[in-house]
């Protein structure tokens, strides 16, 4: 049996434990957020969730109030959107407001919330955070004067990833996301931070001036190198990856490593074989897939008539799906007729 | 059996040991060595008097015990050859004496008849400067862990919660939540494990009651805690404590060592079965670990930042177990009230607000220090009575309750009655007991930036509205007092403080705005002076005051012109002076030199 509520009026039911901003989505009535992540653990930080509810003395972040039941919540107020706007002002009273050259403008969630509450001009003004040393890092651009404390970089690293590279620091106004000591970042790069910052406090090193939104095509994709198979999204300008994302409903669930996100240059690389090549007195020439694959098959014949079956071994490796290995195994025993056969990853 | 010896006894609390104790007590066993007298030297702990540090009592057997106070090494000379050696108190160093340990002296005044002494009520601070805190046969002498036989001999873990519901006592932590409802529903809550936390963090600048308990009678909280946690099903507690304490929790650590090989602590304390370990936990001191769900994060090793409740800790504490919180001061309250009984408790203080309340007296009054009153005597009373009023005929202007999350109450509310609603409704809050006496040259603005300045650095950042709404407000009122506030900052101070105390996460965002918002309410001409005419009325914010010397009075004794760091007072002998204002820093020393009062401060 669920718990009875009203929101906005309206009646929705949901499970006990639930938070009235999960309600509140389930039932497809917006609540603006900036620190609430559906996959990460209630934050309760950004103040922007604010909703009233009959019989509380103030409003309450919805992000982390469990529902109730016959709880009356209202989710648009004016007092509730005059705290909101002046959160907003607030945060854009300790920022560069550099949109004009920020890699996140168009899909940046402060923007939006300022062009929403039109906030052209802010009543408040004072000192900024300014922070001139750059992380050293290989692959991300951490703009922390553009954090907004949301904490959801802190969080994933920790719930998700189980990595805890990062924290906040110091206190108040000087609150700083970082790694201990503030050393350059030396994580696993897996980029799990970006792919949840709300800003453009963090981005991809490589994604720099790659483009935003204007001329961007989305690309759902395949990563190829594991077996996993995480979906990718490649964000491609012209004929060039801009950066990479995943969705969330996807099997793995929005996350990607290191190499899924930031290792995709050999994509362009003038390295890359596009070919099949084949050692002809001395030298690689190109050969068609027909040419190479014919020419693989008589060199194996060859050597199992010479030498017999053992004389072969099959190394399958961890870039290819279970239903890849399967076959080369079988191909070992069936077609080679050797149980010569092992697995990259299972040493 | 041995011969009774005359106690020489010093205060060496915290207090105490900044005022030179330490000097004294070296040089008074020395003395008295040299002499060949055969006395007993102890310490004790602070008794609130810190007014007059450092404090030395002597007691010769068969008679009073005499307080001395501002012992300097001259004085503790005399004392040793004229009181020590020959019983004859040393009139001049005397405050007082106490006729409970014997014979009292000729013209010595009574100590629980002095004024700083007869409206006050000691039952938190009754052992503290009375005890050795190192010795539990102190304690026990005293009383002590009477209240633990009790309540575990009883065997009933819900007769003490009705005993403490009974009593009225509420939280003296800041919020005043009733301490036995409190109890309750951490007993009712179901788990195979629960805790109890003493807080011990007291963040509030000017606030030290906790130090001084945890200091003079750390056993008190030991007790305390011992019975919550019987109440409760608790078998572990915790002290969360500041390092910058170092001496409370030393003396806390002797205390938990000794109540161990008592049996009182351990494994089947009392041989009842029950089983109750405490362990101490160093804080950093920062003002938001004293937030409950902070404290808990910071035991856990995380950062100390509070989370939204509910669930509240005694639901889903510390280890997400069902916990309760307590201050040091609700704690120190239990084990009295244990044996002397609800309706004992209940007969000090007003309907709603019942017992005593310690006090840290501070600011502009004569007699600072640690005070414990009866709830509903007047601010009145505290401040004239046993404050013994303004320093140098100067006039009340204001008292700060509550530290940085209270608000100033005004000479037009000094007959205010001490307690949760009277304060609460007179515009502040009893808070953790800081009580901050502004005088006539206090400037409001400034006092206000002064609060403001703590909060705002004290935030721990993890909500919006605090962590740059309150640098906000802290920048606009540095604005203000530097002569640079404009039309509309007085509306801008109130909206942000209103949208800073509905949106913020915990208590130390939500109570921020409130040094500014009752300031504003009581003494908005001076906000806008400063806008206005650009005049700091109290003559403290330096960018608005100007130095200048009275010619008519001025007998160029030269005394301003040699103290000047600037050289900016030019003027011959016996000559009027003068101030060259380009030159001149405000450092304010030929104001504080001139004998006859020709320098202008305005
Ligand atoms: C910012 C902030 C600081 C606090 N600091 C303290 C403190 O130093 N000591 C304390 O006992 N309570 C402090 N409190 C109150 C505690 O959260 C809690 O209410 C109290 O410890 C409960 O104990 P009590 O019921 O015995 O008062 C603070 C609260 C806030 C919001
Ligand atoms: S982070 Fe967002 S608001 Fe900030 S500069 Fe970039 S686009 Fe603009
Ligand atoms: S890249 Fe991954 S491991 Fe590194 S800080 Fe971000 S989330 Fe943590
Ligand atoms: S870096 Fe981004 S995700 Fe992390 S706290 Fe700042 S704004 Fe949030
Ligand atoms: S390499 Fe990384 S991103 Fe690619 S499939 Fe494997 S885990 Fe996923
Ligand atoms: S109100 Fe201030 S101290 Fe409390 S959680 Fe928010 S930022 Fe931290
Ligand atoms: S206030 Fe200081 S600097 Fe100014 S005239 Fe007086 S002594 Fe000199
Ligand atoms: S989304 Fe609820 S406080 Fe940020
Ligand atoms: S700015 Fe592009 S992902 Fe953060």
């Amino acid at each position: 049996m669920g718990i009875k509520l009203t929101i906005d009026g309206k009646e929705v039911e949901a499970k006990n434990g639930a938070t009235i901003l999960q309600t509140a989505r389930d039932y497809g009535i917006y609540i603006p957020t900036l620190c609430d992540n559906p996959a990460l653990e209630p934050y309760g930080g950004c103040r922007l969730c604010l909703v009233e509810v009959e019989g509380m003395p103030k409003p309450t972040t919805s992000c982390t109030t469990p529902i109730t039941e016959g709880m009356k919540v209202k989710t648009v107020t004016p007092q509730v959107e005059r705290l909101r706007k002046t959160v907003i002002e607030l945060l854009l009273s300790d920022h560069p407001n550099d949109c004009m050259t920020c890699e996140r403008a168009g899909d940046c969630k402060l923007q939006e919330f300022a062009y929403f509450y039109g906030l052209r001009s802010n009543r408040f003004y004072g000192k900024r955070r300014q922070y001139t040393k750059q992380d050293g890092n290989p692959f991300l651009e951490r703009n922390m004067d553009k954090c907004i404390l949301c904490g959801q970089c802190v969080r994933v690293c920790n719930e998700v990833q189980g990595v805890g590279a990062i924290d906040i620091a110091y206190r108040g106004f000087d609150a700083k996301v970082c790694p201990s000591f503030e050393n350059d970042l030396n994580c696993e790069f897996c980029g799990q931070c970006v792919s949840v910052c709300p800003t453009g406090a963090l981005t991809g090193r490589i994604w720099s001036k790659k483009g935003r939104t204007i001329g961007i095509k989305e690309v759902e994709t395949t990563c190829s190198y594991c077996g996993c198979g995480c979906q990718l999204n490649l964000h491609v300008r012209g004929n060039e990856i801009a950066r990479v994302s995943s969705k969330p409903d996807n099997h793995n669930e929005g996350w990607l490593c290191v190499k899924g996100r930031f290792g995709y240059e050999f994509i362009t690389s003038p390295d890359r074989l596009t070919t099949p090549l084949i050692k002809r007195d001395g030298k690689f020439t190109e050969a068609t897939w027909d040419e190479a694959i014919s020419y693989v098959a008589e060199r194996f014949k060859k050597i199992i008539a010479d030498n017999g079956p053992d004389a072969m071994a099959g190394l399958s490796s961890a870039r290819c799906t279970n239903e890849e290995n399967f076959l080369f195994q079988k191909f070992m025993r069936a077609v080679v007729g050797t149980n010569n056969v092992d697995h990259c990853a299972r040493l | 059996m041995e011969k009774a010896k005359t106690e020489i006894i010093v205060g060496m609390g915290t207090c105490g040991i900044t005022a030179g104790a330490a000097d004294i007590y070296a040089l008074a066993a020395e003395s008295a060595k040299t002499k060949g007298l055969d006395v007993r030297l102890s310490s004790t702990s602070c008794i609130g008097m810190c007014h007059s540090e450092v404090l030395v009592d002597v007691v010769t057997p068969g008679f009073a015990r005499v307080t001395y106070g501002n012992v300097t090494k001259e004085a503790i000379e005399e004392i040793i050859s004229s009181h020590v050696a020959a019983n004859v108190p040393v009139a001049k160093y005397v405050i007082a004496q106490m006729p409970s340990y014997g014979k009292t002296y000729d013209d010595i005044p009574i100590f629980g008849q002095m004024p700083y002494m007869n409206k006050q009520e000691r039952v938190v601070l009754s052992n503290c400067g009375f005890i050795d805190p190192l010795s539990i046969e102190d304690y026990i002498s005293k009383g002590g862990y009477e209240a633990v036989k009790k309540v575990i001999g009883g065997g009933d873990p819900k007769a003490a919660i009705e005993i403490i519901k009974a009593s009225g006592l509420r939280g003296r932590g800041g919020a005043g939540f009733p301490t036995g409802l409190k109890w309750e529903f951490c007993n009712k809550a179901v788990s195979d494990k629960k805790y109890i936390i003493c807080n011990a963090d007291e963040g509030d600048p000017g606030a030290f009651m906790d130090r001084s308990v945890l200091e003079g009678d750390p056993h008190a909280i030991i007790e305390g805690m011992l019975i919550a946690g019987f109440s409760i099903g608790a078998s572990y507690g915790y002290v969360y404590c500041r390092a910058e304490y170092p001496l409370a929790i030393s003396n806390l650590k002797v205390a938990i060592k000794e109540a161990h090989e008592r049996n009182f602590l351990g494994d089947n304390v009392l041989n009842s079965g029950f089983k109750f370990n405490i362990k101490i936990k160093e804080g950093a001191g920062a003002f938001v670990c004293g937030e409950e769900t902070a404290l808990i994060a910071s035991i856990e090793g995380l950062r100390g930042m509070p989370r939204a409740k509910p669930p509240f800790p005694a639901q889903k504490g510390l280890w997400g177990k069902p916990t309760v919180i307590n201050n040091v001061e609700t704690l120190a309250n239990i084990p009295r009230i244990i044996v002397k009984g609800a309706d004992w408790f209940s007969s000090f203080g007003t309907e709603k607000s019942k017992g005593t309340k310690v006090f840290a007296l501070a600011g502009k009054i004569n007699r600072g220090g640690l005070i414990e009153i009866p709830m509903g005597i007047t601010l009145r009373e505290i401040i004239y009575d046993i404050g013994g009023g303004i320093p140098n005929d100067r006039a009340f202007k204001a008292v700060q309750t509550g530290g940085p999350s209270g608000g100033c109450l005004t000479a037009a509310m000094l007959d205010t009655p001490v307690d949760y609603e009277s304060i609460a409704k007179a515009g502040s809050i009893v808070g953790s007991g800081g009580m901050i006496v502004m005088d006539e040259d206090d400037c409001m603005v400034n006092i206000a930036k002064y609060f403001l300045e703590f909060t705002q650095s004290e935030s721990c950042g993890k909500c919006t509205p605090c962590r740059i709404g309150t640098k906000r407000l802290y920048e606009i009122l540095e604005r203000i007092t530097e002569g640079k506030g404009r039309k509309g900052d007085l509306e801008l101070l109130e909206e942000l403080s209103e949208d800073i105390r509905l949106a913020s996460l915990c208590g130390l965002g939500q109570t921020a705005p409130n040094p500014i918002l009752s300031t504003l309410r009581n003494f908005r001409d001076e906000y806008v002076a400063h806008i206005e005419e650009k005049r700091c009325p109290a003559a403290v914010c330096k960018p608005l005051i100007t130095f200048t010397i009275i010619e008519k009075s001025c007998t160029g004794c030269m005394a301003c012109a040699r103290a000047c760091p600037t050289s900016a007072i030019t003027g011959e002998r016996k000559k009027p002076h003068f101030i060259t204002s380009e030159k001149c820093i405000k450092c304010g020393s030929c104001f504080d030199v001139c004998k006859f009062k020709s320098v202008l401060k305005k």
